[in-house]
This record gives C-alpha cells, structure tokens and sequence, in this order.
C-alpha cells in the first residue's frame, strides 16, 4: 500500500459473505429464505466427459442417420404408460409458486414438445390441465387442493416425499404470494405464511408408502403410472424402498434442485448432488433387476444438452427440469433491471422468487408484473430451448455411436476429476482409475 | 342389496363394482362381507350409494369419499377415509391414527375412539369421535370441525389454522397456538347439529371449543421457539 502499511487480510473463515450474513441474522432474527438452488460449487456433469466414438467405435451421421429420443414411462404396472418424445420432462411447481402465465407457458411448450409437466403444492389449475397434454399429478405431504377428480384427470400420478433442495423438509409460500386464489385453492387464509407438512399426514416408511400406492391404483383403476420423488440424500436405500412399495418411476431430485422458498441453511446443507445420486440410484434398480424396468428421472441442475446425455449415459430414462425452465421464460435476464434492485436482487443473481415479486413476471401473482410474461412467447422460448437441448443430446448420442439416446452408456462417459469419479463411478479421464473401486464392484 | 364378498372376490373386483355403479342404477346398496382387515376398501367412490363393510378394514378404508356413505361394522386401520371430499363414513369400532387426514368435507362418524393424529391437515371436513383421541388430534388443520366426546391426548390442535375443535372431556394438552375459545350461542348450536347429525347422545353444553390463537400466521421473532 502507498502509506506503507500491509494490506489488510480478510478471514478464510469470516469471509465477506459470511460476515454480511452474520450481520443480516442479528439484525432480523430470522434464518434467510429464498429461492432457486444451492449456489455453492458441487461436483456436477460439468465434471464428466463423453467419448467420442473413433476407431474402436464408429459414429452415426450427424444430421442423416437416426438418433430417437422417445421414452415409455410407468411400464411395470399402469395400464396406461406415458410416452413422450423426448427424454426432458418438466418438473413440478406450484401454481402459487408460479403465477397462472408461467404454468400456461410450461404446459403449452412441453405440449408442443410432446413431453410431461407436472402439478406443484396448491393442486392443478383449470389452466394448465388445458395447456399440457400429458400432467403428472403430484400428491405432496400437504395435500392443498388434492382432489380426486384431478387424480382421475391427470395422466400419471407423482407422490413427492422430498425435493432436492430440502430432503426432510416441507415446503414455504411466504404470505406475500397468497393471493385469493391461491388460499382457496389450499383451504387457507389469506396472506399468512404456508409451511406445508415435511411428512405425508397419513403414512410413514416403506410399508405404509406401498399401502399408500395401492390406494392411489384403486382410485384410479390402475391406469396411471404412480412415480415416488425423492430428495437425494440416502439414495441408494430410498430408491430401492420406492420400488419395494410398487412405483412405477422414481423421480430423483439432486441438491441443486430448485425451490420456490426455503431457508438457505437447507439449501445449501442438505442432501446430495445430482450426480453421486443418480450412480446411487442405478445401482440399486440393477440390484433389483428393475433398471429400465422402474424407470428413473433425474432432476437438479440439469441445463443442456450434454447434462441429459450424461445423466442417461449414467442410467437415467430421462431428466427433469424446473430452474432451467424458468431462465428459458426469462428468469433472471437483464431487463427491469430497477425492480430486481428493489427487491434486493440484481439481473443474473436473482434468487428472490420468495418475495413474489418476480420482476420478470414468472414467480409472482401480481397482475402487472404477470402481464410481463406472454404465455405465447415463453411457451415459443421454452420450446426453442428444449429443442436445443434435444439435438443436442442426439448430437452426443451420434458422437458416440448411439441410435437411441437411452444407448448412451456409463461406458461413454469419463470424469475430470477425482471427486466425479469416485462419485459417479467412471474413470479418471486417460485412466482406468475408479477411486473405491471399479465399475461394476459394488 | 347385492353382496360382496371378500373370501370369493378380490380387493380390485369389489371397489371396481362400487365404483362403477351409475346413478339411477336400479341397485344402490352393497354389503361387503369378510374384509379380513383389508387395505384400501371402498375408496374412490363417486355416486351417493350406501356400503355396509361388515367387520374389520385396513388402512384408508372410504379413502377420498365423494358423496357415498360407507359404514364399518369394526374398526378400521391407519387413514380412514382419508381427503374425503363428502358423504358419510361412519364406524362402529375404533379407529387408528390419521382417521380423517386431510378430508375436504363430508363426516366422519368414530364411534369408538380414534388414535393420534385424527383430523390431521384437515380442509373442511366434520368428524365426530364417540370415544376419545390420541395425541396431536387436529394436527395442522385448517379448516372444517373435529368434535371429541371423550378426552383428547397431548398436543390438540398444534400449529392448527381456521379449523375448530369441541372437547367434552379432559384435554391432556394443547399444541403450539391452540388456545380455548369462548362457546358462543352459534357455536352452541352448530356442535348441536353436528352432534345430532352424528347420532350421539351429547349435550353441546358440555363440550369446549379450541381454536387457534393465530400467533404464528406470520414469522415473529418472538414465536421463533414455536417454529
Ligand atoms: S427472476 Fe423471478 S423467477 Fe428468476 S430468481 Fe428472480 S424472482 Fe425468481
């Protein structure tokens, strides 16, 4: 420094962020609670690598020899599987959550693309039974708005017993999104802060869950596929019970899964990542002899082409996405960047779905900031980028040879660092090095 | 009434029959017999048709009810009629915990005790327990009414919203933000009502009535032990 004194030294351990945050609980008594998924850096796809085919294998021609994308869902007991077109379905959120435009725009988009959306806490609306061709129902510990004339309405039925960003958790709708409607759609006052239930109010453990799914075929007369979601934490065991109790699917949800509000301490503490999750999950499909047979969807921090084909290419049938989803409708872009200011936010750090106050139309239930997002054209957006990430996927699956993007295999894959590849049990790129041990040694 | 047994037929062919009987179908009563404590009997049902279950029944027995009125000669497992939307469930026996979970609207009639949890999250719906409850009755409900001619067990109405609960006999303990009420005359003769309605011989004079105090409908620093 010019006065010659040393520059000061900021604490490893009290580094600015934590003293701020420090500063903020002190001041207002109450842990953070915001949106979107944990910001920390976790081991992720970006970690692993495909092969591309070459001697030792041959490609496919990128734009003339066939690279399908369909997948069947719910094929070990429901009468009626899903099929969709491509293998990127889109995850639940709630109307409540989401203002009535959003859940306009994901319905048409994944009907126009010819994949699934999915309910949230709150029930189904009107609205988006008649924008989405194919619904997935999801029955949460909370149960707002279940109904079983929807049950009987949606095309496969999802029973959530945890989210990514919170594995044991329950969900949170600050009082400033409860509008009206939203409150009588959950048998609730208007304006006072919604903390649904962590556990389903009427059964606990494998046992009961698998009561708890024949219920659901009874009601429904065994037509819909019933998925379990899990909260990625002790994967290996929870997939394996889901499946004892009879799903059809189950639907995997890393860390990075987004929230609509949660306190941050969860966000970021609790549960897996993604991607030990999924190797997790297909182990304990293949000790049962139901990989593929019990289909797997995996979500949390999915947002490309080359994050699909590595999570099929680990054993997924297909993925889901929610926080992508919601940057394809415009979430943080660098427009009204004055609002995103007023609440506290800036254009490309904006985390503050809680506040309801989206200032990009999407997460809110004002009209006037609803009014900035045209069904229409996010439904044209979100199109556009789940075709990107569809010929991106296939671009990948051709590059490794395969004919079908569900071909792509751990085989195809490497990791670049040591972490990912113990974590999702490939080698070390340039390796045969599986740290703990080798593939298929489990 | 037409007969549905159990021993002769299996869980998908008895609720299929209950569940596919059209208004106006010349046969609106079932008797189902030797049920053997199994699961998910009756439920789904859409049309206001009357079912005689004659003997014990597993979980969710009546599960998500609309309109039909189902009756257990027994007690009944985990979940009875579970989110019931309307009509009438009603038991002979005892019920276990989480009787009435979540139910929208309709009533429950126990006529023995219910275990813990009943009327857990529950939106709407009227229940009437004979006998007594466990512990955390009313547990998160929001709305509709629980009424207790016996005792309740630790914990009543914890975190409860809108939802109102009437108590004859002891209370072991309230919840987080449950607090007694006054009795108001209208509350009088609603409870009498309900209680006609339900066929029990009780006084709404002898009853107490808990609600929620509504301290924790939004953060206060000053409740943060209660969250
Ligand atoms: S822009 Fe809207 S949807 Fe995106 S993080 Fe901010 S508030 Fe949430």
């Amino acid at each position: 420094m010019s006065d010659g004194r040393p520059t000061p030294r900021p604490s490893a351990t009290f580094p600015p962020a934590v003293l701020d945050e420090i500063h903020r609980a002190a001041d207002q008594g109450i842990y953070e609670i915001r949106g979107f998924g944990a910001k920390r850096r976790v081991p992720s796809f970006d970690d692993l690598i495909l092969l591309g085919a070459s001697v030792s294998r041959y490609p496919l021609e990128g734009y003339r020899e066939r690279c399908d994308t369909d997948v069947t869902l719910g094929t070990r007991y429901a009468k009626r599987p899903i099929s969709l077109k491509i293998p990127i379905t889109i995850a639940g959120m709630s109307f409540g959550a989401l203002g009535a435009h959003a859940k306009e725009a994901i319905g048409r988009a994944a009907t126009l693309m010819g994949t699934s959306t999915t309910t949230g806490d709150g029930g189904m609306t009107p609205e988006e039974r008649e924008s989405s061709e194919t619904l997935v129902y999801q029955v949460l510990p909370s149960r707002y708005g279940l109904n079983p004339d929807d049950l009987r309405r949606a095309d496969a039925i999802e029973v959530v017993i945890g989210q990514g960003a919170k594995p044991g958790g329950g969900g949170m709708l600050l009082g400033q999104k409860i509008t009206e409607r939203v409150a009588e759609m959950r048998d609730l006052p208007v304006g006072i802060d919604q903390r649904s239930a962590c556990r389903h109010p009427d059964w606990t453990g494998p046992d009961d869950l698998a009561i708890k799914i024949l219920e659901l075929r009874e009601i429904t007369d065994w037509e819909k596929p019933i998925y379990a979601k899990v909260g990625a934490s002790r994967t290996r065991y929870d997939v394996a019970l889901a499946v004892k109790a009879g799903a059809d699917v189950v639907v995997l949800d890393g860390m990075q899964g987004g929230t609509a509000a949660t306190q941050d301490v969860f966000i970021e503490h609790v549960g897996i990542p993604t991607l030990p999750a999924i190797r997790q999950a297909v182990e304990a499909l293949m000790e049962l002899d139901m990989h593929r047979k019990v289909q797997l969807i995996v979500s949390g921090g999915i947002r490309s082409g080359a994050d699909v084909a590595k999570a099929l290419a680990l054993g997924a049938d297909a993925v889901s996405i929610g926080s992508a989803a919601m940057v394809a409708l415009g979430c943080n872009q660098n427009v009204h960047a004055e609002d995103y200011h007023a609440i506290g936010a800036e254009p490309g750090a904006c985390h503050h779905c809680h506040t309801g106050r989206c200032p990009v139309g999407i997460t809110t239930q004002i009209p006037e900031l609803e009014a900035r997002l045209d069904p229409e054209q996010g439904a044209r957006r979100l199109r556009n980028y789940l075709n990107v990430m569809t010929m991106e996927v296939q671009t990948l699956a051709r590059a490794c040879g395969k004919s079908h993007v569900l071909n792509l295999e751990p085989e195809d894959l490497a990791a670049m660092t040591v972490e990912a590849a113990a974590m999702a049990k490939v080698p070390l790129a340039g390796t045969d090095w599986i740290p703990g041990g080798f593939g298929g040694d489990y | 009434m037409i007969d549905l047994d159990l021993s002769q037929l299996n869980l998908r062919s008895v609720n299929e029959r209950l569940q596919a009987t059209l208004p106006g179908a010349n046969e609106q009563s079932y008797r189902v017999l030797h049920p053997n404590g199994c699961h998910a009997l009756a439920v789904g049902l859409t049309q206001p048709i009357e079912v005689k279950v004659e003997g014990h029944v597993g979980f969710y027995c009546a599960g998500m009810n609309q309109a039909a009125s189902v009756e257990v000669a027994g007690h009944a497992g985990p979940g009875l009629a579970e989110n019931m939307m309307s009509g009438e469930v009603r038991i002979s026996g005892n019920a276990s915990q989480s009787a009435g979970a979540s139910g929208h609207g309709g009533l429950l009639v126990v006529e023995g005790d219910a275990a813990s949890r009943c009327g857990i999250s529950m939106k709407g719906i009227d229940i009437v327990v004979g006998g007594s409850i466990g512990h955390f009755g009313a547990f998160m409900a929001q709305s509709g009414r629980l009424v207790v001619c016996g005792d309740a067990g630790a914990g009543l109405g914890d975190s409860i919203y809108e939802a109102t609960v009437f108590v004859r006999g002891e209370v072991e303990g309230l919840g987080a933000d449950c607090v007694e009420k006054e009795m108001t005359p209208d509350h009088l003769k609603a409870l009498a009502a309900l209680l006609g309605q339900a066929g029990m011989d009780a006084k709404a004079a002898s009853f107490r009535r808990y609600g929620s105090a509504r301290k924790l409908y939004n953060f206060d620093i000053d409740h943060a032990g209660a969250y």
